[in-house]
This record gives structure tokens, sequence and C-alpha cells, in this order.
């Protein structure tokens, strides 16, 4: 029997119940990343990464980073007795020895996610005395082990999109390093998906609190519009689209800093968002264009040309992406034309 | 015979990995990397898994590397078998922005040649304390305008010392220093590059001893609007050979160095307390040194578009201004087709700002040209604008103290 990481996602706490044992509190917090993932403890043994055990929590964000149309599972652990604290805007404040946990996998046909679902690679992020790391695993082929890869990956997959259109690509598991050019904030590495914003859907964040997870939840939490829901607006799901895929490096204390480029869902000035604003930098990423963002005019948009190109030198987002987002590219075409042009 | 091990190291890491590979000893300071092998994994494996204030010393070779490496480990050497003789080869990258990426403090990169990245050579950003030294960054073939922008890259940073580098064929800059302060740049080597070396929105720089030939401009000095760290200040470009810079401008268009004219020696753009001396130019086409403001509209309110307090003093020159490029070019009509050594675009105001004191000097022997276009104030209004060949009458300020760095104490 498989039981699949998207069906998994939706049933939090208490699908299975398999293991009284829960992590393994040593290995989370040892300074050496154990060689085999296995030796957390997080998942049912002979799961193959697909069956969290009872403590270990899926989640789901309103909008995913994009990875090459990856399927994702989400999950985290945190120690009994010990939530993390509410924070309306930025990651919230988890206690050491939380781990978030992620899986990367794919299906022969994306259109048919359950059939033939496999894993390429699970992260870690974890909360050690010392701040988070980053620890990466990759897949064995016969789904029995992941084992520490800190040098990454290149890994050929083959897979029809949701689109339908089919793909054979190197996906790439990032190295150890790659982890912290996203996970960035200035010398310290942090999560980058856990923000109430994010989270506050399917009243999930009320589950968390109901399960121990997360403490301080108010009455009013923020949301983000899922960026692909037609009936919201389109320069909301456009910044939507921006602050998940772009804003983890696009910030004051991201590692494209000093691009002066800034797409957090809460910056408001227009030349730091984009408009009108020359590129710094870019070197061939300009492409022969002069603007971050031609209001009007994609086809006039660094922005656009970035997201569109696969060539490495000039793909955004530099990590995680080999194929184009063409949803996305789509998304951030239409909010770009929307846009009243400049005189 | 002790070998060292890294090799069983990163067999483990491939064959089933393991999280505490031994590649040396723990009271080894020095790990020598093998060249047999995959060598990607081999170094990118000692790169992260390298203990502070190690060296890595990479064996002679030519290497084919497809995704970018990093460092994020303090006080890290890696040292090369020299240049030319321990090369990084990108020729077929994948991934990454640039070829080598450190985050950490007090690295040291020497001796080994980085060529035809995708995107930027070696980058380091928020890493201060580093040494770039007898390194060669370098794109083969012809000037490209598909070459990665920057060659040696420090940004965001302090404390940085480039060292006997040469860099080839950046669409940008050879060497690119961005948003940082302490920086010394000395006897390298620049060429074939859009802008030879290039010291952007950073403060206390010497530039000096180098040779700068065959780029479209050589040496730059420019403070940039809408970035986090503004007002570039107090650098000093002395004792440098800066010759024939003419090569066509190949940088794509919407780069700020797009718009230097082929032929270019220098040139200052804004920043403030810019000192140019004892430098010597010959047969730049268009000029020898130029001195303008930001020449794009400015949103940025926080941002002063002037060069101010500029010293040009005891530099020697030959030839040059005999074939004004770019948007030079026109200018020249009024020169008989030809433009003076020192070129001022003569910029006092900007949008509704009063004019204020430049305060330039120009200290030179009598016989070397000098012109300020006469624009005034920003926009640009045709019927104002007023050339003159009279220098300006600026006081000599005090020159920057030399650079100090630590790494160097």
């Amino acid at each position: 029997m498989r039981i699949v990481l998207l069906i998994l996602a939706f049933c939090f706490a208490g699908c299975g119940n398999f293991s009284k044992k829960g992590p393994n509190l040593d290995v989370i917090r040892a300074e050496k990343p154990a060689r085999n993932l296995s030796a957390y403890g997080l998942f049912e043994k002979n799961s193959g990464g697909m069956l969290p055990v009872k403590t270990v929590v899926p989640y789901i964000l309103v909008n995913p980073l994009f990875t090459d149309y990856a399927l994702k599972a989400r999950f985290i652990f945190t120690p009994k007795g010990k939530a993390a604290r509410y924070n309306p805007e930025d990651v919230f404040t988890f206690p050491v020895g939380t781990v978030l946990i992620k899986n990367f996998g794919y299906a022969p046909d994306l259109r048919k996610p359950n059939e033939g679902q496999y894993l390429i690679e699970t992260r870690l992020l974890i909360h050690k005395a010392k701040g988070w790391v980053a620890i990466p695993y990759v897949w064995n082929a016969e789904q029995t082990e992941a084992v520490y890869a800190p040098v990454g990956k290149r890994v050929v997959v083959e897979t029809i999109a949701p689109d339908g259109i089919h793909y054979k690509f190197e996906y790439s598991v990032p190295n150890k390093n790659q982890c912290k050019t996203c996970h960035q904030s200035g010398h310290d590495l942090i999560p980058i998906g856990p923000k109430a914003r994010n989270l506050n859907h399917n009243q999930q964040l009320e589950k968390w609190a109901e399960l121990g997870i997360l403490t301080g939840l108010p009455e009013h939490i923020p949301t983000l519009p899922n960026m692909f829901d037609p009936s919201a607006p389109l320069g909301a799901r456009a910044r939507a689209y921006l602050d998940i895929n772009c804003a983890h490096c696009h910030k004051a204390e991201g590692s494209a800093s000093n691009s002066g480029l800034w797409l957090d869902w809460a910056e408001k000035n227009k030349t730091r968002l984009g408009f009108l604003k020359h590129p710094t930098a870019a070197g061939r990423g300009a492409g022969d264009l002069k603007l971050v963002i031609e209001p009007g005019s994609s086809e006039g948009s660094i922005l656009s040309f970035r997201m569109t190109s696969n060539a490495a030198g000039i793909a955004m987002p530099e990590l995680g992406r080999t194929l184009q987002h063409i949803e996305g590219v789509a998304l951030i075409n239409e909010w770009i034309e929307s846009l009243e042009p400049t005189p | 015979m002790k070998k060292i091990i890294l090799l069983a190291g990163v067999a483990m890491f491939t064959l089933g990995a393991c999280g505490d590979a031994n590649i040396a000893g723990q009271d080894e300071n020095s790990v020598a990397l093998n060249a047999d092998g995959d060598f990607a994994v081999t170094l990118q494996t000692a790169l992260i898994e390298a203990g502070v204030n190690t060296t890595i010393q990479l064996p002679a070779g030519h290497f084919k590397l497809t995704d970018g490496l990093s460092l994020d480990v303090e006080g890290v050497t890696i040292n090369g078998a020299g240049e030319g003789k321990t090369i990084l080869d990108f020729s077929g990258q994948k991934g990454a922005g640039e070829g080598l990426l450190v985050t950490s403090n007090n690295v040291t990169l020497s001796n080994f040649t980085m060529r035809d990245t995708a995107g930027d050579g070696i980058k380091s950003k928020n890493a201060n304390g580093i040494v770039y030294r007898d390194l060669t960054v370098e794109w083969t073939g012809e000037p490209n305008e598909s070459n990665g922008a920057y060659a040696v890259y420090p940004v965001s940073s302090k404390n940085i010392l480039i060292d006997n580098v040469t860099v080839r064929g950046a669409s940008d800059a050879g060497i690119y220093v961005g948003q940082s302060s302490n920086i010394i740049i000395r006897n390298s080597l620049a060429e074939y590059n859009v802008a030879g070396i290039e010291i952007e929105n950073s403060s206390y720089a010497d530039v000096h001893g180098n040779t700068a030939r065959h780029n479209t401009g050589g040496i730059l000095v420019f403070d940039l609007p809408d970035l986090p760290v503004m007002g570039g200040k107090s650098t000093r470009v002395f004792d440098n050979d800066i010759y024939k810079n003419n090569t066509p401008n190949f940088a794509p268009v919407g780069n700020i160095v797009a718009n230097i004219p082929s032929g270019t020696g220098v040139m200052i753009m804004a920043n403030e307390n810019v000192h140019v001396f004892e430098n010597r130019f010959a047969n730049n086409q268009t000029v020898q040194v130029l001195v303008s403001a930001y020449i794009e509209d400015i949103k940025d309110e926080t941002y002063n578009p002037l060069p101010r307090n500029i010293a040009i003093y005891d530099n020697t020159y030959s030839g040059g201004g005999d074939n004004p490029q770019g948007m030079l070019e026109d200018l020249a009509v009024f020169f008989g087709g030809k433009l003076p050594e020192i070129v001022w675009d003569g910029v006092t105001s900007w949008n509704d700002h009063a004019p204020i004191d430049v305060n330039m000097v120009v200290n030179e022997a009598d016989n070397i040209g000098y012109v300020s276009i006469g624009i005034g104030s920003y926009p640009v209004d045709e019927a104002n604008i007023k050339p003159s060949p009279i220098r300006p009458k600026g006081t000599m300020h005090t020159q920057p103290s030399p650079v100090k760095l630590p790494q160097e104490q």
C-alpha cells in the first residue's frame, strides 16, 4: 500500500496510529547531521517518507514556492510542551528542537499525482541550540532510505506537468550552502514559508494552536490570496506570487539585498518594487531591457524576462528552477500588462 | 604513507553518503584535494566540510564544473597550483548565478583560474575581510554580451583586498566592488571588459598600480540611486596605467555601463571626494577623464547625483580624444572632432534643487585640455548649455587617508 503525500497533507495529525515512539530528540539535537533520514524517526518505518509519525504534523501553505512542478509535502515537529510564538508578519518564533520537513517528489503524470508517486529529496530545517541548520537528504531508488547529501545532486526527471506538457529535465537538489542562499537573514538562516499570512487557511493555525504547536494566536490573522484564484484581485495575487517566490532573497536582509529590488508583501516603495527601476548588477540578466517593471509592458520588463528564461546567469530564481513556471509567468505578465503605462 | 583521504570520504557521500566524512584529520590545517574522481563533488564537499581557518589546496589540472560552488566557512583559504595551472572551467555551467559564491568572513582566494562562468565569476557578499590574490577570472573568446557581468564581485562587504588579479571579458565590470567600504585594488590587470575596474556606491577605496587597457572604459567611480547603500566617497585612483580603452561597448543595454563611450579612461559619476592623480593615460579615443552627474531620471530624494570635491592632478597624458564615441560624439563637433583630455558635464543642480559649488579641482600641466560642457541643471535644457574651456577654480581639499586593511596589519 502506498499512501500518497498529497492526501496525507490534508489529514493532519492522527491520520496514522502506527508508532508509539516519537522522533529521536538526541538525533535532532546532535551537532552533526545523521547519515540516514530514518535515524530521526520522523516517518513510520517502511513508509518511505510518505507517512509521518503521530507527532509530526502535515501542513499546507496558502501559496507554495515553485520548484519545477515538484510535488511537495510539509511537516512540522515541535518538542512536547514547547510551542512556537505567533508573529503577525515574520516567521513564527519556533522553539529549539523544532524540525520543519519538506518532501520533494514527482509522479509520472502530475495530472494524476497519486499514481506512481516517488520522492527525490527530503530537506530538514532544524532549530538547534545555535540556530537553524538546513540538512538535505536524497532518496535511494528503492525509496527505502534517504541519505545525507551535502553537495546536492542532479536527478533526471521525466514527467507530464499539470498543464499536460511533457518534460524531461535535470532536477537540481541544492547543496547545503545553497540552502542558505534562500534561507538567509543577515548571517543567520531562517525558515521561509511558515508565516501567519501563508499558513492561514482551512483553520490550519487554529489546529496548530489546539495541538500545542503554536501560542499567541490572535483573533485577526492576516492571509494571502491564493495566487491562482481568479476571483482574488490581480494585484494582490501577483504580489503574493512575488512574496513567496522572490522575497526570501529580494529583501533587506536577503541574499539579493544589494539589488535594491525588494519584493516582500509589505514593501510599499514603488521603485524598490521594480516600477521604472533600472537594473543593478544584472549583467545579461537584463537582456535588452532597461526597466525591471515597465508598467503596461511585460515584454519591456526585466522581471518577466528573467522569470521566462531557463539559462543560468539569467534565470530567476537562480536556484531551484530548471523549468519555466508557465502559470507564474502568465500571472506576472497579466499583472504588468494591467498596470497604467507611464506617460 | 599517510594519504589524505578525501576521495574515500567523497565515495561515501556519493555511494551511501556519510554525515561526518573525515576529509582531513581534526588537527590538520590544510586539506589537499585529489584531482582524480569527480572533482566537482570533491571540491564542493571540501568547501562545505572545511573547518574554520583551514586551507583547501587545489591540485593542478583543468576541471570542468557544471554547478556553482559556494563557501560559507570563516577563515578558509582556497589556494590553487597557480594561475593557468589550476583551471576551474564553467563553460558547461547549468545552474547558479556565479561560479563561486563566498558568504563567510576572512576568506582568501589565490592561485587559480576561473573561466567562462554562466553569470558572475567570483562573488562575495556580506563577507568581510576577503582577499582575492593571484587569480585570473576570465571569459575566453571575443568580448560578448552573453559573458557574465562581473569577474571579481565583492558586494555589501568591508575590508576587501584585490591584489595581482587578472580579469578579462566581463560584459559589465572586470573588477567590481559595490556597496562596500575599506577597499584596496592594486597590481591588477583588467582588459577586454566593458568597465575594467568599477567602484560603485562604496567608500574608502585605493585603486593603484593597476593596468586598465582595452576595456570600453578603464576605471569607473560611480554612485547610483535606489540602492540600500548610497553616498559613495573617498576614493583614490593613482599610479595606474590606463590606455587604449577603445573596445566597443558590448554591455546589455539596460546596464548603466552601457552608456560609457568606447574610449573612456576614467569616469567619475556622482560620488564625493575622489582623487585621480599620478596615473598614466594614453590613447583613450573618446576622453581620458570624464566627470559627470548621474545620467538617468532621479526619483530618489535621498540621492545626490552630482560629483563633488573631485580632484584631478599630476597625471600624464598622451594621445586620446581623437575619435569620440557614444554620448560624446556630438559634443566633439564643437571642438573640431577632437575632445580635450578632461571633460566635465558642468551639472550643478537637478530637479528643483538650488545650484551648488561642486568644487572641481583640475591641477594639470598647462597643455592639458579641459572643457566643461556647461549643462548647468538637469533635466537638460539645450538653450542653457554654456560650454567653457576655463578650468574650475576649486579649492584643493584633503586627500583621503591611505586605506588600511586588518588583514595586512
